[in-house]
């Protein structure tokens, strides 16, 4: 891809890295990454997406609260899921939306990230939804943007994917409210997962009450243990007394470069199975970020069976996302109290 | 509360309302009402109304933060709990209730957020007070009390047991 790409240069004066997701009131401007938000502001983010949530409920899914302002949605790797569901958040508080696919686009012609964003922002854009592959894109991106503009990062590399970490913990919070006494397992390639990442960050500033991680020894990155979690490579030892399994979706491209001997080996070590699943608490919930891979993963009648919150995640996240995109857009707007 | 802060009759205020809203039923308007409270002030006035005048569907919810005009100066309010309405409102005559009816504003974004639940056969208005400063054409069908203040009062209603209410000076406070 033609884009240039400069890895952000944080500046060594900054005291906070993730300072810039706010505005100098201190109220949130850009999303970015779970890191810097600390519980108020998680908390306060699911409090507001309750309300739309509400909204999306109703049988008019709309709400007058962005109407006039323009959200583009800049995706430089493809998704469905993620992509159309900013999209649906963004039309559902009345908000013009823009889609460009730039894997696609310009980008392709050599014109670089900077030109881009300059001849968007000449659209009047209010705000950038952004999708990566490049680590510390979003972030790049914020530096650049004019000042009224917000940016949401919408996964970036194998850094961060803030929006669903929060929809994540949405779902969690519905279905079992108080963090502090459970057990979350997330399973399957830690590694490479942005998801995972902000996962922890999420629940961790959460005060969760203990974190796992279960995956084959290749699968997990090195510094994990910095982040908080227990760390383990049997699935029976992992599951003991689990109140909430996050599958994570297993890459092809993984067992090409040799980390995994092969999915069938990976399922029946670290597939959810109905059979494993019963190692966990009878009320465990079984959730997964999408796109599944049946019968890599996680085993169909689990996927679809009585305890799977996969499917409200999804509805759910649009209401998540209403509430990052209308706090973000209700910063840095004069006077605010 | 300060000491000169005045305190405003509220039980006297509701049962004004009740009264009011009987008369009209007698002459057979909104014998069947949907009663909806504007949170969070509103929600309690609703309360004691739908409980005197025992209204057969549960008290309806707004918050209508959503649906504010001042977003774009003062940004999203922080939330207190969503809106709850479990009864559809087509056809139905709704009786809105607020606390304070002062610039019109809220009213006017809790019509335009009842309309996306629903076509309701007619709206009407109470409130618990009344007061001067209206920017909008909206006025009150039913009012417990009308007070017209000095330009630094504001009146000031706490809730949800007891519900007191007191007229407060800025300029003091």
């Amino acid at each position: 891809m033609a884009v240039k790409f400069v890895r952000p240069k944080i500046p060594k004066f900054a005291p906070d890295p993730w300072a810039i997701q706010f505005d100098e009131q201190g109220h949130l401007r850009h999303l970015l990454t779970i890191e810097g938000l600390g519980p108020q502001w998680i908390t306060r983010i699911l409090d507001t997406a309750e309300g739309f949530v509400s909204v999306t409920d109703r049988e008019i899914k709309k709400v007058p609260l962005l109407r006039g302002r323009t959200v583009v949605n800049l995706f430089f790797e493809s998704s469905t899921r993620t992509r159309t569901t900013f999209e649906l958040a963004a039309k559902r508080l009345s908000a013009d939306v823009l889609n460009l696919n730039l894997a696609t686009s310009a980008t392709k012609k050599g014109e670089s990230l900077l030109d881009t964003l300059r001849n968007i922002e000449a659209m009047q854009a209010d705000m950038f939804v952004v999708r990566h592959e490049q680590s510390g894109a979003a972030h790049f991106i914020a530096r650049h943007v004019a000042p009224h503009v917000s940016v949401l990062n919408a996964g970036d590399g194998w850094h961060s994917h803030p929006t669903q970490a929060l929809l994540d913990a949405f779902t969690i919070r519905r279905h079992k409210g108080d963090f502090t006494p459970l057990r979350v397992a997330i399973v399957g390639d830690i590694r490479h997962s942005r998801v995972a990442r902000s996962q922890m960050h999420v629940l961790n500033s959460l005060n969760v009450g203990e974190l796992r991680v279960i995956a084959p020894r290749t699968l997990i990155p090195t510094d994990v243990e910095k982040l908080g979690v227990r760390v383990f490579h049997d699935m029976r030892e992992g599951l003991r007394d689990v109140d909430v399994i996050i599958m994570l979706r297993l890459q092809r491209e993984r067992m090409e470069s040799g980390l995994l001997p092969s999915e069938e080996e990976f399922y029946r070590l670290y597939g959810l199975t109905e059979e494993k699943l019963a190692w966990a608490k009878d009320d465990a919930i079984v959730m997964h970020p999408g796109p599944a891979n049946r019968g890599v993963e996680i085993e169909s009648s689990v996927a679809d069976g009585p305890q799977s919150v996969i499917l409200e995640q999804v509805s759910n996240g649009i209401g998540v996302r209403m509430a990052v995109m209308s706090l973000c857009m209700s910063a840095n707007r004069g006077d605010n109290t | 509360m300060t000491p000169t802060d005045r305190l405003l009759p509220v039980n006297e205020a509701i049962d004004r309302l009740e009264a009011q809203i009987r008369d009209s039923q007698r002459r057979g308007e909104f014998a069947d009402p949907l009663i909806v409270g504007i949170h969070t002030g509103g929600v309690w006035v609703a309360d004691a109304l739908h409980r005197a005048l025992e209204c057969r569907d549960p008290l309806g919810r707004l918050n209508i933060t959503f649906y504010r005009d001042d977003f774009h100066t003062l940004g999203l309010h922080p939330q207190v709990s969503p809106s709850d309405l479990s009864v559809d409102v087509d056809g139905r005559d709704i009786i809105l209730v607020d606390d304070v009816l002062f610039t019109g504003r809220t009213v006017r974004a809790a019509m335009n957020e009842l309309f996306d639940y629903g076509r309701p056969r007619r709206i009407a208005l109470a409130v618990l007070y009344q007061r001067d400063g209206r920017e909008l054409p909206i006025c009150a069908d039913w009012a417990g009390q009308e007070v017209t203040l000095g330009p630094d009062e504001q009146i000031h209603v706490d809730g949800p047991d007891p519900i007191t209410a007191c007229l407060v000076s800025s300029k003091e406070s």
